[in-house]
């Protein structure tokens, strides 16, 4: 790769007695990436979060941050910050002794302490509220103090432990733009923990997604998306229709499981011609589901399989979507062969 | 089919408390009133009502020749509460307490901490135990029982003698103030069966403050470059100092109006509760007894006072 590794996992496991948190993980962070760490809750992503800051050590394996190893160094000796899930702002200090706090620490003289705070700040857009104390924020306003307070230390290295999961949804979004547009600002590493699929495709160079104590799979949202190496990423980032065992030696010859993205698969008439290189399969609705912008169908199988397909409201009309006459149709599923995407073979 | 014979909710034997049930929910208020109304009435005319008539009692005066009460307005009594022996009770008194509450929060604050932040759940629950059964027995007793473990045949002397440490004891106990003939009646001994009897108090607020600081806050600190010594400092600290002031309220008040104590263990220089005792008791004097009384209150007063002017409430 081109820039430096900011930080690396080299085997690490975090093991709490027979739980495995974390179990050899490794992974390379490169230097001004913005790094998603992607699983539900109690994959472990917080947990190596937590070990990157020092607050945890790992019972196995090393991390290095700029390739110097720091895997037992306590928090106060790395070169990293964190903006934490409840945002950890101090109650009794105000917005600008909250935001000086480190740099008090460090022995910052006050004129120049004040003047990184006042910049602070601005690049929050919260100019002018040094004298406030956190309880008289917002849950967002809070949010940026707790950024600005990382990085006004100016870290190599940024870690957020799901800082938007407490903001309501117009807020997150608002916040996700600006954070991607901080980031860029200061172009350091920023590492990003979130269970939010959406939020981590949005946002994210690459992202790791993490399930069980293990990583699945370290790629850009589309690489993701497109192509998902297992069972658990196909089904975690997005939806997908999994198909193995029997049907799938039916539809493409062999035993091996693959998965389609709903919307790559049309629906049309029973007896409507399949052109070449289109994979069929023929069906029911069952479902209708209207979701705004799109309608999700599942739609069964001869087989009793359930296929997810969601097709654009283009010229669907309202007499349409309240009349019923979808539900019970007969109808043929076509997809083009290039939507398969191979899953890895998994023992079960 | 059984569903269709039974009767309807709501009637027969619990339609009653049903329409007791519906009055109390439509009227909220009437809730509020019969909630709060056992407890209002107790603090308020029990409770304030008689602290309220202490207050009127110490503005009568004891007539000098007949020993009677004069239900008149006036300020004698406070005229006899302020003299130069009186005042030296006080003083005492509020010394007394001062030096205990100091002493307390010293104790106790590594210990809350220590149990709040290290100790394991078993651990926790040992030390726990370990504050509160003490409170368990009584209070006399062990208040006795501290008088034979401070006497000069007690097992204090006895060790220190063990030690060969003697002489250090006679010289502590040569000092003025503190010292007396044994530990058992000196101030220095009262003092460590307040400490000891009110340590209690102190520990379980600050427990309870530090209990309450997020372990993010303390994570923070030290993401932010602070070390453990910095983050106490800056962060534990103040977040703490709330439950230091609240079992100092304790452990200061309780050793200001504290009786028995100080007859029991000590030079038997009188303490305020010892003056109102006697005042209430042998002579009969309840105006000036009253007087006394309001003085703790005073103080108390003053303390919380400053306690907030210094912010020990801001963080809360």
């Amino acid at each position: 790769m081109m820039s430096q590794i900011a930080i690396e996992f080299r085997e690490v496991s975090r093991h709490f007695g027979p739980v495995k948190a974390v179990d050899r993980v490794s992974l390379a962070i490169h230097d001004g990436e913005f790094f998603t760490l992607l699983g539900p809750s109690g994959s472990g992503k917080t947990t190596c979060l937590r070990m990157i800051a020092g607050f945890e050590q790992p019972t196995a394996g090393e991390i290095f941050l700029f390739g110097q190893e720091v895997t037992y160094l306590p928090p106060y000796q790395r070169d990293v910050n964190t903006v934490f899930q409840d945002y950890a702002l101090f109650p009794h200090m105000t917005v600008g002794e909250n935001i000086a706090y480190g740099l008090m620490i460090k022995h910052v003289p006050r004129a120049e302490r004040e003047r990184r705070v006042a910049e602070m700040l601005d690049l929050v857009r919260l100019p002018g509220l040094e004298k406030r104390k956190p309880s008289q924020l917002s849950g967002g306003q809070r949010q940026r103090v707790a950024l600005a307070r990382a990085l006004v230390n100016q870290p190599r290295v940024l870690l957020l432990d799901e800082p938007l999961g407490a903001l309501d949804l117009k807020l997150r979004q608002e916040m996700q733009i600006e954070l991607k547009a901080i980031q860029h600002e200061v172009g350091i590493t920023f590492i990003f923990v979130t269970h939010d699929q959406e939020e981590a495709l949005t946002m994210s160079d690459r992202i790791a997604i993490f399930n069980q104590g293990n990583v699945e799979q370290i790629g850009s949202p589309a690489e993701l998306y497109e192509r998902p190496q297992t069972h658990f990423v196909a089904s975690f980032v997005g939806t997908s229709n999994i198909i193995g065992g029997e049907l799938a030696r039916q539809l493409v010859g062999e035993v091996r499981p693959f998965s389609v993205r709903p919307e790559k698969i049309r629906m049309v008439e029973r007896d409507a011609p399949v052109p070449a290189g289109m994979i069929a399969l023929d069906g029911q609705v069952h479902d209708v589901v209207y979701l705004g912008m799109h309608t999700r169908f599942t739609v069964q199988t001869a087989g009793r399989e359930s296929f997810t397909v969601v097709e654009q409201n283009l010229d669907r009309t309202l007499a349409d979507i309240h009349g019923q006459e979808m539900r019970g149709r007969p109808v043929r599923l076509i997809w083009p062969e290039g939507a398969n995407n191979w899953l890895r073979e998994e023992g079960r | 089919m059984s569903g269709l014979t039974q009767a309807p909710p709501g009637s027969g034997s619990n339609s009653w408390s049903r329409r007791v049930s519906d009055l109390l929910y439509n009227r909220p208020l009437l809730l509020l009133a019969l909630l709060l109304g056992p407890p209002l009435l107790w603090m308020v005319v029990i409770y304030i009502g008689s602290l309220f008539a202490l207050l009127i009692q110490s503005f009568f005066h004891l007539d000098g020749f007949t020993g009677q009460v004069v239900r008149e307005f006036s300020l004698a009594t406070y005229r006899d509460l302020f003299t130069v022996a009186h005042m030296r009770i006080l003083g005492r008194t509020a010394g007394m307490a001062a030096a205990v509450t100091m002493a307390a929060a010293v104790l106790a604050f590594p210990l809350a901490f220590f149990i709040t932040r290290y100790a394991s759940y078993r651990l926790k629950a040992i030390l726990y135990l370990a504050v509160l059964l003490p409170l368990w027995s009584s209070y006399i007793i062990r208040v006795y029982s501290w008088k034979l473990i401070l006497s000069k045949e007690g097992i204090i002397s006895w060790v220190i003698g063990k030690l060969g440490l003697t002489a250090v004891l006679n010289w502590i106990l040569d000092l003025p103030v503190i010292g007396g003939p044994s530990l058992s009646v000196s101030s220095l001994g009262l003092f460590l069966v307040f400490l000891y009897i009110w340590l209690p108090y102190m520990v379980l607020p600050i427990i309870s403050a530090l209990e309450r600081v997020p372990r993010s806050l303390i994570e923070a600190s030290g993401d932010l470059g602070a070390r453990m010594g910095q983050t106490f400092r800056h962060v534990i600290l103040p977040l703490a100092f709330p439950g230091v002031v609240a079992g100092s309220i304790f452990t200061f008040s309780l050793t200001l109006g504290d009786y028995i104590i100080p007859s029991v263990i000590g030079d038997s220089s009188p303490f305020i509760g010892l003056a109102v005792y006697s005042y209430q008791g042998t002579s009969g004097n309840i105006p000036l007894a009253a007087a006394f009384t309001v003085m703790p209150m005073a103080i108390m007063g003053v303390y919380l006072l400053a306690a907030r002017k210094l912010g020990a409430f801001d963080a809360l």
